[in-house]
Protein backbone atom coordinates (compact mmCIF):
# COMPACT_ATOMS: atom_id res chain seq x y z
CA UNK A 1 0.00 0.00 0.00
CA UNK A 2 1.55 3.72 -0.99
CA UNK A 3 0.71 6.58 0.86
CA UNK A 4 -1.72 8.89 -1.21
CA UNK A 5 -0.37 12.21 -2.69
CA UNK A 6 -2.72 15.35 -1.05
CA UNK A 7 -3.02 18.93 -1.43
CA UNK A 8 -3.12 19.97 1.90
CA UNK A 9 -6.44 21.33 1.58
CA UNK A 10 -7.91 17.77 0.94
CA UNK A 11 -5.78 16.04 3.35
CA UNK A 12 -6.86 18.32 6.37
CA UNK A 13 -10.76 18.21 5.21
CA UNK A 14 -10.33 14.17 5.06
CA UNK A 15 -7.99 13.49 7.85
CA UNK A 16 -8.65 16.19 10.91
CA UNK A 17 -12.29 15.61 11.90
CA UNK A 18 -13.71 18.28 14.32
CA UNK A 19 -13.05 16.89 17.83
CA UNK A 20 -10.39 14.72 16.77
CA UNK A 21 -6.63 14.59 18.65
CA UNK A 22 -4.08 16.18 16.80
CA UNK A 23 -0.06 16.08 16.88
CA UNK A 24 1.74 18.57 14.92
CA UNK A 25 4.94 17.27 15.68
CA UNK A 26 8.56 18.74 15.20
CA UNK A 27 11.18 20.19 17.63
CA UNK A 28 11.56 23.72 16.62
CA UNK A 29 12.56 22.51 13.49
CA UNK A 30 10.37 21.44 10.75
CA UNK A 31 7.18 22.56 12.83
CA UNK A 32 3.78 22.28 10.26
CA UNK A 33 3.13 25.81 10.02
CA UNK A 34 1.26 25.61 6.68
CA UNK A 35 -0.82 22.55 7.98
CA UNK A 36 -1.72 24.38 11.11
CA UNK A 37 -2.98 27.47 8.91
CA UNK A 38 -5.38 24.97 6.92
CA UNK A 39 -6.82 23.71 9.92
CA UNK A 40 -7.44 27.26 10.87
CA UNK A 41 -9.16 28.36 7.14
CA UNK A 42 -10.92 24.96 7.61
CA UNK A 43 -12.25 26.11 11.06
CA UNK A 44 -12.08 23.06 12.48
CA UNK A 45 -13.19 23.00 16.01
CA UNK A 46 -12.91 21.06 19.34
CA UNK A 47 -9.28 19.29 18.38
CA UNK A 48 -7.11 18.22 21.37
CA UNK A 49 -3.96 19.48 20.61
CA UNK A 50 -1.19 17.60 20.99
CA UNK A 51 2.72 19.34 20.96
CA UNK A 52 5.24 19.49 23.49
CA UNK A 53 6.37 22.64 22.82
CA UNK A 54 2.89 24.75 22.05
CA UNK A 55 5.15 27.41 19.91
CA UNK A 56 3.45 29.74 17.61
CA UNK A 57 1.69 27.25 15.62
CA UNK A 58 -0.67 26.63 18.50
CA UNK A 59 -0.82 29.48 20.01
CA UNK A 60 -2.37 30.89 16.34
CA UNK A 61 -4.72 27.91 16.50
CA UNK A 62 -5.86 27.70 20.20
CA UNK A 63 -6.25 32.01 19.70
CA UNK A 64 -8.36 31.23 16.58
CA UNK A 65 -10.30 29.03 18.51
CA UNK A 66 -9.73 25.27 17.23
CA UNK A 67 -9.10 23.86 20.54
CA UNK A 68 -10.72 22.28 23.80
CA UNK A 69 -8.28 20.79 25.11
CA UNK A 70 -3.87 20.99 25.39
CA UNK A 71 -1.46 18.09 25.91
CA UNK A 72 1.41 19.72 26.11
CA UNK A 73 5.13 20.25 28.26
CA UNK A 74 6.72 23.58 27.62
CA UNK A 75 4.36 26.73 26.22
CA UNK A 76 6.49 30.18 25.92
CA UNK A 77 7.69 31.72 22.62
CA UNK A 78 11.60 30.07 22.71
CA UNK A 79 13.74 32.80 23.62
CA UNK A 80 11.49 35.26 23.36
CA UNK A 81 8.64 35.06 26.16
CA UNK A 82 5.43 34.30 26.80
CA UNK A 83 2.78 32.81 24.24
CA UNK A 84 0.08 35.31 24.69
CA UNK A 85 -3.22 33.68 23.11
CA UNK A 86 -2.24 30.51 25.06
CA UNK A 87 -1.91 32.38 28.36
CA UNK A 88 -4.73 34.21 27.20
CA UNK A 89 -6.98 30.86 26.52
CA UNK A 90 -6.01 29.91 30.40
CA UNK A 91 -5.70 33.03 32.35
CA UNK A 92 -9.42 34.68 30.99
CA UNK A 93 -10.66 31.67 28.81
CA UNK A 94 -10.80 33.28 25.83
CA UNK A 95 -11.75 32.65 23.16
CA UNK A 96 -13.08 29.75 24.99
CA UNK A 97 -11.47 28.04 27.80
CA UNK A 98 -8.80 25.26 27.56
CA UNK A 99 -8.60 22.13 28.98
CA UNK A 100 -4.51 21.49 29.76
CA UNK A 101 -3.14 17.65 30.14
CA UNK A 102 0.35 19.17 31.66
CA UNK A 103 3.65 17.12 31.39
CA UNK A 104 7.39 17.57 31.46
CA UNK A 105 9.52 16.80 28.60
CA UNK A 106 10.83 13.46 29.79
CA UNK A 107 6.99 12.76 30.72
CA UNK A 108 5.71 13.54 27.19
CA UNK A 109 8.86 12.01 25.37
CA UNK A 110 7.90 8.49 27.24
CA UNK A 111 4.10 8.69 26.67
CA UNK A 112 4.41 9.32 22.45
CA UNK A 113 7.52 6.31 22.95
CA UNK A 114 4.69 4.01 24.73
CA UNK A 115 2.27 5.28 21.85
CA UNK A 116 4.47 4.05 19.00
CA UNK A 117 4.85 0.77 20.48
CA UNK A 118 1.61 0.27 21.25
CA UNK A 119 2.12 0.17 24.88
CA UNK A 120 -0.81 1.22 27.72
CA UNK A 121 1.57 3.55 29.80
CA UNK A 122 4.99 4.97 29.42
CA UNK A 123 7.36 5.03 32.35
CA UNK A 124 9.74 7.58 34.00
CA UNK A 125 12.05 7.84 36.79
CA UNK A 126 10.76 11.79 37.23
CA UNK A 127 7.85 13.84 38.44
CA UNK A 128 9.65 13.57 41.78
CA UNK A 129 8.93 16.34 43.85
CA UNK A 130 7.10 18.31 41.79
CA UNK A 131 3.54 19.12 41.66
CA UNK A 132 2.31 18.74 38.71
CA UNK A 133 1.01 14.94 39.57
CA UNK A 134 -1.20 16.54 41.84
CA UNK A 135 -3.02 18.73 39.21
CA UNK A 136 -2.98 15.56 36.30
CA UNK A 137 -4.65 12.36 36.97
CA UNK A 138 -2.73 11.61 33.70
CA UNK A 139 0.69 11.12 36.19
CA UNK A 140 0.89 8.22 38.46
CA UNK A 141 3.22 5.81 39.97
CA UNK A 142 4.06 1.76 39.28
CA UNK A 143 6.06 -0.06 41.26
CA UNK A 144 8.34 -2.07 39.21
CA UNK A 145 8.03 -5.89 39.66
CA UNK A 146 11.44 -6.81 39.93
CA UNK A 147 12.82 -4.59 41.91
CA UNK A 148 10.01 -2.58 43.78
CA UNK A 149 11.14 0.62 42.58
CA UNK A 150 8.12 3.41 42.19
CA UNK A 151 8.57 4.84 38.71
CA UNK A 152 6.34 7.29 37.44
CA UNK A 153 3.40 6.26 34.96
CA UNK A 154 1.77 8.26 31.46
CA UNK A 155 -1.08 7.05 29.54
CA UNK A 156 0.17 6.42 26.06
CA UNK A 157 -0.62 9.19 23.74
CA UNK A 158 -1.86 7.93 20.74
CA UNK A 159 -3.40 11.01 18.53
CA UNK A 160 -5.96 10.48 15.42
CA UNK A 161 -3.32 12.19 13.29
CA UNK A 162 -0.37 13.16 13.99
CA UNK A 163 1.01 15.77 11.06
CA UNK A 164 4.50 15.79 10.64
CA UNK A 165 6.55 18.35 7.38
CA UNK A 166 9.87 16.54 6.24
CA UNK A 167 12.17 17.79 4.13
CA UNK A 168 11.61 15.06 1.22
CA UNK A 169 9.48 12.16 0.11
CA UNK A 170 8.98 10.01 -2.68
CA UNK A 171 6.46 8.95 -5.03
CA UNK A 172 5.63 5.61 -2.80
CA UNK A 173 5.54 7.49 0.69
CA UNK A 174 8.17 7.06 2.01
CA UNK A 175 9.39 10.09 4.04
CA UNK A 176 12.52 10.88 4.90
CA UNK A 177 13.81 13.54 8.11
CA UNK A 178 16.89 14.88 8.81
CA UNK A 179 18.39 18.16 11.45
CA UNK A 180 16.85 18.25 14.59
CA UNK A 181 13.82 15.68 14.83
CA UNK A 182 12.68 16.08 18.70
CA UNK A 183 10.04 13.22 19.00
CA UNK A 184 8.59 13.32 15.20
CA UNK A 185 9.02 9.26 14.45
CA UNK A 186 7.68 8.56 17.90
CA UNK A 187 4.63 10.68 17.42
CA UNK A 188 4.50 9.43 13.77
CA UNK A 189 4.33 5.93 14.79
CA UNK A 190 1.93 6.66 17.67
CA UNK A 191 -0.60 7.65 15.39
CA UNK A 192 -3.65 5.96 13.97
CA UNK A 193 -3.10 8.31 11.11
CA UNK A 194 0.10 9.75 9.52
CA UNK A 195 -0.11 13.16 7.05
CA UNK A 196 3.50 14.61 6.54
CA UNK A 197 3.80 17.74 4.49
CA UNK A 198 7.03 17.72 1.93
CA UNK A 199 9.04 20.53 0.97
CA UNK A 200 10.14 18.13 -2.24
CA UNK A 201 8.89 15.00 -3.83
CA UNK A 202 11.86 12.83 -5.07
CA UNK A 203 12.47 9.75 -7.14
CA UNK A 204 14.45 8.52 -4.66
CA UNK A 205 15.47 9.14 -1.69
CA UNK A 206 19.08 9.38 -0.40
CA UNK A 207 21.02 6.93 1.60
CA UNK A 208 19.14 7.17 4.89
CA UNK A 209 21.94 5.94 6.99
CA UNK A 210 21.20 6.83 10.64
CA UNK A 211 18.82 9.52 9.55
CA UNK A 212 14.57 9.16 9.70
CA UNK A 213 12.78 7.66 7.20
CA UNK A 214 9.21 6.97 7.77
CA UNK A 215 8.31 4.44 5.62
CA UNK A 216 5.00 4.28 2.71
CA UNK A 217 3.09 1.82 5.11
CA UNK A 218 2.75 4.12 8.01
CA UNK A 219 2.09 7.07 5.85
CA UNK A 220 -1.45 8.04 5.55
CA UNK A 221 -0.89 11.18 3.24
CA UNK A 222 2.08 13.02 1.58
CA UNK A 223 1.54 16.21 0.81
CA UNK A 224 4.07 18.25 -1.36
CA UNK A 225 4.00 21.79 0.41
CA UNK A 226 7.20 24.14 -0.14
CA UNK A 227 8.06 26.37 2.59
CA UNK A 228 5.93 24.62 4.87
CA UNK A 229 7.67 25.16 8.00
CA UNK A 230 8.21 28.57 8.16
CA UNK A 231 8.28 30.41 10.09
CA UNK A 232 9.84 27.15 11.67
CA UNK A 233 12.91 26.01 9.49
CA UNK A 234 13.69 22.76 6.89
CA UNK A 235 17.18 21.97 7.39
CA UNK A 236 18.98 22.50 3.69
CA UNK A 237 16.18 24.10 2.55
CA UNK A 238 15.66 27.69 4.63
CA UNK A 239 16.47 29.29 7.79
CA UNK A 240 14.43 29.41 11.35
CA UNK A 241 13.12 32.85 11.10
CA UNK A 242 14.29 34.21 14.50
CA UNK A 243 12.90 37.46 13.56
CA UNK A 244 9.78 36.90 13.06
CA UNK A 245 9.24 34.76 16.04
CA UNK A 246 10.47 38.08 18.24
CA UNK A 247 7.91 39.92 16.13
CA UNK A 248 5.31 37.70 16.70
CA UNK A 249 5.25 38.37 20.54
CA UNK A 250 4.18 42.38 19.51
CA UNK A 251 1.24 40.70 17.32
CA UNK A 252 -0.01 37.90 19.66
CA UNK A 253 0.18 40.54 22.97
CA UNK A 254 -3.38 41.80 22.08
CA UNK A 255 -6.35 40.55 21.08
CA UNK A 256 -7.25 43.08 18.46
CA UNK A 257 -3.82 42.49 16.46
CA UNK A 258 -4.31 38.80 16.85
CA UNK A 259 -7.13 38.75 14.85
CA UNK A 260 -6.20 41.62 12.70
CA UNK A 261 -3.13 39.45 11.83
CA UNK A 262 -4.05 36.33 11.19
CA UNK A 263 -7.60 37.56 9.23
CA UNK A 264 -4.99 39.04 6.97
CA UNK A 265 -2.98 36.74 6.41
CA UNK A 266 -4.30 34.08 6.93
CA UNK A 267 -8.32 33.42 6.75
CA UNK A 268 -7.28 36.38 3.70
CA UNK A 269 -4.93 34.24 1.71
CA UNK A 270 -5.97 31.04 -0.08
CA UNK A 271 -2.86 28.74 0.74
CA UNK A 272 0.49 28.79 1.79
CA UNK A 273 2.22 29.86 -1.30
CA UNK A 274 -0.36 32.84 -0.53
CA UNK A 275 0.46 33.25 2.78
CA UNK A 276 4.52 33.23 1.59
CA UNK A 277 3.92 35.64 -1.29
CA UNK A 278 2.31 38.23 1.25
CA UNK A 279 4.66 37.81 4.23
CA UNK A 280 7.18 38.58 1.33
CA UNK A 281 5.50 41.78 -0.14
CA UNK A 282 5.48 43.53 2.92
CA UNK A 283 8.95 42.67 3.84
CA UNK A 284 10.19 44.01 0.26
CA UNK B 1 38.19 46.18 33.97
CA UNK B 2 35.72 48.51 31.91
CA UNK B 3 32.00 48.70 33.85
CA UNK B 4 30.01 45.62 33.12
CA UNK B 5 26.21 44.79 33.62
CA UNK B 6 25.45 42.63 36.44
CA UNK B 7 23.96 40.33 33.92
CA UNK B 8 27.29 39.86 32.58
CA UNK B 9 29.14 39.84 35.89
CA UNK B 10 26.40 36.62 36.44
CA UNK B 11 26.91 34.88 33.34
CA UNK B 12 30.93 35.39 33.70
CA UNK B 13 30.07 34.14 37.60
CA UNK B 14 28.53 30.90 36.08
CA UNK B 15 30.92 30.08 33.31
CA UNK B 16 33.46 30.24 35.55
CA UNK B 17 31.92 26.76 37.58
CA UNK B 18 32.08 24.68 34.68
CA UNK B 19 34.76 22.40 34.40
CA UNK B 20 36.73 21.44 31.05
CA UNK B 21 35.39 18.06 29.46
CA UNK B 22 32.22 18.19 32.09
CA UNK B 23 29.00 17.26 30.66
CA UNK B 24 26.12 20.29 30.54
CA UNK B 25 22.55 20.17 29.83
CA UNK B 26 22.15 23.69 28.69
CA UNK B 27 19.19 25.89 28.65
CA UNK B 28 18.54 28.69 26.75
CA UNK B 29 18.91 32.12 27.81
CA UNK B 30 21.76 33.37 30.01
CA UNK B 31 22.81 29.42 31.11
CA UNK B 32 23.42 28.86 27.41
CA UNK B 33 25.38 32.01 26.78
CA UNK B 34 27.49 31.15 29.96
CA UNK B 35 28.16 27.39 29.15
CA UNK B 36 29.14 29.19 25.69
CA UNK B 37 31.49 31.88 27.16
CA UNK B 38 33.15 28.73 29.56
CA UNK B 39 33.96 26.77 25.90
CA UNK B 40 35.71 29.69 23.81
CA UNK B 41 37.80 30.69 27.57
CA UNK B 42 38.71 28.32 30.28
CA UNK B 43 36.86 25.12 28.95
CA UNK B 44 37.61 24.59 25.22
CA UNK B 45 36.34 20.36 25.40
CA UNK B 46 33.08 20.80 27.43
CA UNK B 47 30.27 18.91 26.31
CA UNK B 48 27.33 20.70 25.46
CA UNK B 49 23.67 19.18 24.97
CA UNK B 50 20.88 21.09 24.14
CA UNK B 51 17.20 18.97 25.02
CA UNK B 52 16.77 18.73 21.21
CA UNK B 53 18.74 16.28 21.05
CA UNK B 54 22.15 17.90 19.69
CA UNK B 55 25.10 16.50 21.63
CA UNK B 56 28.85 18.65 21.62
CA UNK B 57 27.81 21.24 19.83
CA UNK B 58 29.47 24.82 19.39
CA UNK B 59 27.79 27.19 18.23
CA UNK B 60 29.33 30.53 16.75
CA UNK B 61 26.32 32.41 17.71
CA UNK B 62 23.79 32.00 20.62
CA UNK B 63 20.75 30.53 19.57
CA UNK B 64 17.59 31.90 20.17
CA UNK B 65 15.48 28.69 20.27
CA UNK B 66 16.78 25.37 21.97
CA UNK B 67 16.64 23.94 18.53
CA UNK B 68 18.24 26.48 16.05
CA UNK B 69 19.87 25.06 12.89
CA UNK B 70 23.06 25.87 14.55
CA UNK B 71 23.09 23.55 17.17
CA UNK B 72 22.58 20.54 14.63
CA UNK B 73 25.38 22.12 12.26
CA UNK B 74 27.85 22.07 14.91
CA UNK B 75 27.63 19.07 16.65
CA UNK B 76 29.42 15.94 16.89
CA UNK B 77 25.92 14.17 16.95
CA UNK B 78 22.23 15.10 16.49
CA UNK B 79 20.01 12.49 18.46
CA UNK B 80 15.94 11.93 19.10
CA UNK B 81 14.75 13.76 22.05
CA UNK B 82 13.54 10.70 23.89
CA UNK B 83 17.39 9.59 23.68
CA UNK B 84 18.55 12.66 25.24
CA UNK B 85 16.32 12.71 28.18
CA UNK B 86 16.34 9.08 28.88
CA UNK B 87 20.05 7.33 27.40
CA UNK B 88 21.75 10.59 28.82
CA UNK B 89 19.85 12.13 31.61
CA UNK B 90 17.63 9.98 33.26
CA UNK B 91 20.92 7.31 32.66
CA UNK B 92 22.97 9.46 35.18
CA UNK B 93 25.25 11.03 31.79
CA UNK B 94 24.66 14.81 32.51
CA UNK B 95 27.06 16.71 35.23
CA UNK B 96 25.88 19.79 34.81
CA UNK B 97 22.29 21.03 34.48
CA UNK B 98 21.37 24.77 34.24
CA UNK B 99 18.16 25.99 35.21
CA UNK B 100 16.43 29.35 35.98
CA UNK B 101 12.98 29.95 36.89
CA UNK B 102 10.10 32.73 37.71
CA UNK B 103 10.68 31.78 41.69
CA UNK B 104 12.96 29.82 43.67
CA UNK B 105 12.54 29.54 47.46
CA UNK B 106 15.20 28.99 50.16
CA UNK B 107 15.94 25.17 49.69
CA UNK B 108 16.61 25.49 46.14
CA UNK B 109 13.07 24.69 44.67
CA UNK B 110 12.14 26.19 41.24
CA UNK B 111 8.49 27.47 39.79
CA UNK B 112 8.11 27.93 36.17
CA UNK B 113 4.33 27.04 36.17
CA UNK B 114 2.08 29.42 37.13
CA UNK B 115 1.67 32.88 39.35
CA UNK B 116 -1.41 32.16 41.45
CA UNK B 117 -3.25 29.40 41.82
CA UNK B 118 -3.05 26.26 39.10
CA UNK B 119 -6.88 26.27 37.80
CA UNK B 120 -7.27 30.01 37.83
CA UNK B 121 -3.87 31.41 37.36
CA UNK B 122 -2.83 35.26 37.62
CA UNK B 123 0.11 34.42 35.30
CA UNK B 124 0.59 31.62 33.40
CA UNK B 125 4.23 30.64 32.57
CA UNK B 126 5.72 28.35 29.97
CA UNK B 127 5.85 25.53 32.93
CA UNK B 128 8.21 22.46 33.21
CA UNK B 129 10.13 21.59 29.55
CA UNK B 130 12.49 19.54 30.65
CA UNK B 131 13.52 20.86 34.10
CA UNK B 132 11.86 18.43 36.48
CA UNK B 133 13.89 15.61 35.01
CA UNK B 134 17.14 17.68 34.92
CA UNK B 135 16.64 19.11 38.56
CA UNK B 136 16.87 15.29 39.67
CA UNK B 137 19.24 13.78 37.35
CA UNK B 138 22.11 15.86 36.84
CA UNK B 139 25.10 15.43 39.28
CA UNK B 140 24.78 19.14 39.88
CA UNK B 141 22.06 21.82 38.90
CA UNK B 142 22.99 25.53 38.88
CA UNK B 143 20.27 27.94 38.86
CA UNK B 144 20.13 31.25 36.83
CA UNK B 145 18.16 34.28 38.01
CA UNK B 146 17.86 38.00 38.87
CA UNK B 147 16.69 38.19 42.66
CA UNK B 148 13.42 40.18 43.42
CA UNK B 149 11.31 39.86 46.27
CA UNK B 150 8.94 38.63 44.08
CA UNK B 151 11.15 35.72 42.08
CA UNK B 152 13.54 34.89 45.78
CA UNK B 153 10.34 33.89 47.69
CA UNK B 154 9.45 32.18 50.92
CA UNK B 155 6.43 29.91 49.32
CA UNK B 156 6.48 29.11 45.94
CA UNK B 157 2.89 28.97 44.06
CA UNK B 158 3.84 25.93 42.21
CA UNK B 159 6.84 23.53 42.63
CA UNK B 160 7.90 22.36 39.27
CA UNK B 161 11.23 21.29 39.65
CA UNK B 162 12.58 19.82 43.15
CA UNK B 163 15.28 21.77 45.22
CA UNK B 164 16.12 20.16 48.53
CA UNK B 165 12.74 20.21 49.13
CA UNK B 166 12.29 20.95 52.93
CA UNK B 167 15.99 20.43 53.46
CA UNK B 168 17.58 18.25 56.05
CA UNK B 169 17.89 15.24 53.30
CA UNK B 170 13.93 14.85 52.62
CA UNK B 171 15.24 15.16 48.56
CA UNK B 172 17.68 12.09 49.28
CA UNK B 173 14.95 10.29 50.72
CA UNK B 174 12.48 11.04 47.97
CA UNK B 175 15.17 9.11 45.66
CA UNK B 176 16.60 11.57 43.48
CA UNK B 177 19.71 10.66 42.12
CA UNK B 178 21.32 13.86 41.53
CA UNK B 179 22.52 16.26 43.48
CA UNK B 180 20.70 19.03 43.48
CA UNK B 181 21.34 23.13 43.34
CA UNK B 182 24.57 23.54 43.88
CA UNK B 183 25.20 27.01 43.63
CA UNK B 184 22.09 29.53 42.45
CA UNK B 185 24.06 32.72 40.64
CA UNK B 186 21.87 35.87 41.21
CA UNK B 187 22.42 39.59 40.44
CA UNK B 188 24.90 40.01 43.70
CA UNK B 189 26.50 36.97 44.07
CA UNK B 190 26.31 33.18 45.14
CA UNK B 191 24.04 31.15 46.91
CA UNK B 192 24.89 27.58 47.91
CA UNK B 193 23.12 25.09 50.48
CA UNK B 194 24.03 25.15 53.89
CA UNK B 195 26.02 21.15 54.27
CA UNK B 196 23.61 20.13 56.70
CA UNK B 197 19.94 22.07 56.04
CA UNK B 198 20.33 22.67 52.99
CA UNK B 199 18.98 26.09 53.20
CA UNK B 200 20.92 28.52 50.77
CA UNK B 201 22.78 30.73 51.86
CA UNK B 202 25.03 33.69 50.96
CA UNK B 203 28.27 32.07 49.80
CA UNK B 204 30.19 34.27 48.03
CA UNK B 205 29.52 38.69 46.48
CA UNK B 206 30.38 40.16 43.23
CA UNK B 207 33.46 42.99 44.57
CA UNK B 208 30.50 45.82 44.49
CA UNK B 209 27.90 43.89 45.81
CA UNK B 210 27.28 43.93 50.08
CA UNK B 211 25.49 41.97 52.07
CA UNK B 212 22.78 44.01 53.24
CA UNK B 213 22.06 44.10 49.12
CA UNK B 214 21.63 40.70 49.17
CA UNK B 215 19.13 40.60 52.36
CA UNK B 216 17.02 43.32 50.41
CA UNK B 217 16.69 40.98 47.03
CA UNK B 218 15.79 38.05 48.94
CA UNK B 219 12.09 37.57 50.14
CA UNK B 220 12.87 35.24 53.20
CA UNK B 221 15.67 35.95 55.86
CA UNK B 222 18.89 35.18 53.98
CA UNK B 223 21.12 33.20 55.99
CA UNK B 224 25.13 34.08 55.57
CA UNK B 225 27.88 31.94 55.43
CA UNK B 226 30.57 31.58 58.15
CA UNK B 227 33.20 32.87 55.24
CA UNK B 228 32.16 35.04 52.53
CA UNK B 229 33.82 34.79 49.03
CA UNK B 230 34.71 37.93 46.70
CA UNK B 231 33.82 36.81 43.25
CA UNK B 232 36.13 38.87 40.99
CA UNK B 233 35.30 41.71 38.09
CA UNK B 234 35.34 40.04 35.13
CA UNK B 235 38.71 40.05 33.17
CA UNK B 236 38.90 41.85 30.10
CA UNK B 237 39.44 38.32 28.18
CA UNK B 238 36.04 37.33 29.57
CA UNK B 239 34.50 40.16 28.53
CA UNK B 240 35.52 41.03 25.33
CA UNK B 241 34.41 37.44 24.60
CA UNK B 242 30.84 37.72 25.63
CA UNK B 243 30.06 40.21 24.43
CA UNK B 244 31.42 39.51 20.84
CA UNK B 245 29.24 36.55 21.12
CA UNK B 246 26.40 38.63 22.45
CA UNK B 247 26.82 41.27 19.27
CA UNK B 248 27.35 37.95 16.71
CA UNK B 249 23.99 37.01 18.42
CA UNK B 250 22.12 39.88 17.88
CA UNK B 251 23.43 40.39 14.27
CA UNK B 252 22.25 37.03 13.57
CA UNK B 253 18.73 36.73 14.74
CA UNK B 254 18.02 39.75 13.44
CA UNK B 255 19.61 38.97 9.48
CA UNK B 256 16.42 39.12 7.44
CA UNK B 257 15.52 34.90 6.57
CA UNK B 258 14.62 34.25 2.62
CA UNK B 259 10.73 33.55 2.58
CA UNK B 260 10.56 29.44 1.39
CA UNK B 261 8.15 30.83 -1.75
Amino acid sequence: MSAAILSLAEAIERYVADGASVALEGFTHLIPFAAGHEIIRQRKRELHLIRMTPDLVYDQMIGMGCARKLTFSWGGNPGVGSLHRLRDAVEHGWPRPLELDEHSHAGMAAAFCAGAAQLPFGMLRGYIGTDLPAHNPNIRRVECPFTGEMLAAVPAINPDVTILHAQRADRAGNVAIDGIVGAAREAALAAKTLVVTVEELVDALPPAMNGIVLPHWVVGAVVPCRGGAYPSYAHGHYARDNAFYQRWDAIARERGSFLAWMEEHVLGTRDHHAFLARLQQEAA
Amino acid sequence: MSACTRDEWMTVAAARLLRDRSVCFVGIGLPSAACNLARLTHAPEIVLIYESGTIGTRPQVLPLSIGDGELAETAACVVPLPEVFSYYLQAGRIDVGFLGAAQIDRHGNLNSTVIGPYGAPKTRLPGAGGAPEIALHARQVFVMARATKRSFVERLDFRTSAGYLDGHGARARLGAAGGGPRAVITDFGMLAPHPQSEELQLVALFADASVEEARAAVGWPLGVADRIDTIAAPTALELDTLRALNARTREAHARPVRIPL
